[in-house]
């Protein structure tokens, strides 16, 4: 009988038809699901903090809006995310508590310090191109309220990463000093971004399954690859070096070659050994610890409320 | 003390004036009133209603996904009720 289940299931996503949250699906669909989408979710919101360090230092009104705006965004998307993932069976209170606790994880990128102004500039237009690089693909995920999220986040982030590329552009226009900032974001950020996507696929043990369910649509080899051969040609236009002395177009493969990625720093800052790992989590605990007097009285008056409305009606 | 966890609402908006009001998703709230503020600014940002609705999650019944085939494929035979069905001289351009 369960195979049975599990060959129609497949049937089922072979010919993409999507998965809504009250069919039957295989457990480890279910559990793979709710990882991805409550990380990707945590990572939306754990990303406000590093731009949220530069809201009250931002040069102008215009660009204070803007991180403002696109701050708001990520919270946004977050709270998207984690209503696909509730779908799946889990509770949002469990779902902090996973990330409260260390249990969960969230992109390591967010990990990093954001040192000056030009990082708002290198954030948008390499994390959130490196993120629009993962989300376009998972509009289409055989998931179908994961879907339906990545299509309104997909909506809004394109702003994020020209708002982003403006800044930078603007500061390689400027002066001496301001341009020497804009590559010292570059060189910080850029390497961090390239291991957004990911480890490499022989190293990536769950990627094939969820190519098989259409959860992933490419490997994370193929959107890192995509990812560098855009960015080189931006990077040009700003007139910025990308700190990788091995990066060069290979005729033969119609893509740029780059270097080997460190990955045992990236593993150490999943590990919780980043800049900022210990930072990050502590602001998010102390946001939820510090609020709990607003969720409770927002209850109270909740229940105060619906009596007195009760009451009026029985009076009436 | 252990909070209770916000109850769930599906948020409903109407794109614009003349629109039916169409699911965008859900969000967590205390009551009806911090549920369509919540919505305003969680799925309104950008123009993208004139209306909303929120219903508490718990009050929307479905049918059973297992159900699907019995209830919706006796409408797949039924070609007659639709217009192509019906065979009529060419000259009768507009019917
Ligand atoms: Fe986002
Ligand atoms: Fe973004």
């Amino acid at each position: 009988m369960e195979i049975n289940l599990e060959e129609q299931f497949q049937k089922r996503i072979d010919e993409e038809v999507k998965i809504e949250p009250r069919d039957w699906m295989p457990e480890k669909y279910r559990k793979t699901l709710l990882r991805q989408i409550s990380q990707h979710a945590h990572s939306e919101i754990v990303g406000m903090l590093p731009e949220g360090n530069w809201i009250t230092r931002a040069p102008n009104l215009r660009r204070k809006v803007a991180l403002l705006a696109k701050v708001q965004d990520e919270a946004g998307h977050g709270l998207y995310l984690y209503s696909a993932a509730e779908t799946l069976g889990m509770s949002r209170d469990e779902m902090l508590e996973e990330l409260h606790t260390g249990k969960a994880k969230y992109s390591s990128i967010f990990n990093y310090p954001t040192l000056t102004w030009a990082d708002m500039g290198a954030i948008g237009w390499l994390v959130d191109g490196a993120a629009i690089m993962n989300q376009v693909p998972l509009c289409r995920t055989s998931y179908g309220p994961y879907a339906r999220a990545m299509v309104r986040v997909c909506k809004e982030e394109s702003f994020h990463q020209r708002q982003g590329y403006e800044i930078m552009l603007t500061l390689c226009k400027g002066s001496e000093e301001q341009k020497a900032m804009a590559q010292d974001a570059l060189n910080r950020w850029w390497w961090p971004s390239i291991m957004m996507f990911g480890p490499n696929d022989d190293n990536s043990p769950n990627s094939a399954q969820s190519m098989k369910w259409k959860i992933k649509r490419f490997s994370n080899d193929e959107l890192r690859q995509k990812f560098v051969d855009v960015t080189v040609a931006q990077a040009e236009i700003l007139g910025l070096t990308i700190p990788d002395k091995d990066l060069k177009w290979n005729e033969a493969r119609g893509h740029y070659d780059f270097g080997a990625i460190n990955w045992d720093e990236f593993n150490n800052v999943v590990a919780g050994n980043g800049p900022c790992n210990k930072q990050r989590l502590k602001a998010r605990v102390d946001a939820w610890e510090k609020g709990a007097w607003v969720r409770e009285a927002a209850t109270a008056y909740a229940e105060k409320r619906a009596k007195r409305e009760k009451n009026k009606i029985e009076a009436a | 003390m252990t909070n209770k966890e916000w109850p769930l609402w599906e948020v409903f908006i109407r794109a614009k004036q003349g629109l039916n009001h169409k699911h965008v998703g859900s969000l967590h709230a205390a009551d009806y009133q911090m549920a369509i503020e919540n919505a305003r600014d969680v799925y309104t940002r950008r123009l993208e209603g004139v209306s909303i609705w929120v219903v508490e999650s718990k009050y929307i019944h479905a049918n059973e996904p297992s159900e699907q085939d019995a209830l919706f494929d006796p409408a797949s035979d039924k070609i007659y009720r639709h217009p192509t069905f019906y065979v009529l001289p060419e000259e009768l351009n507009h019917m």
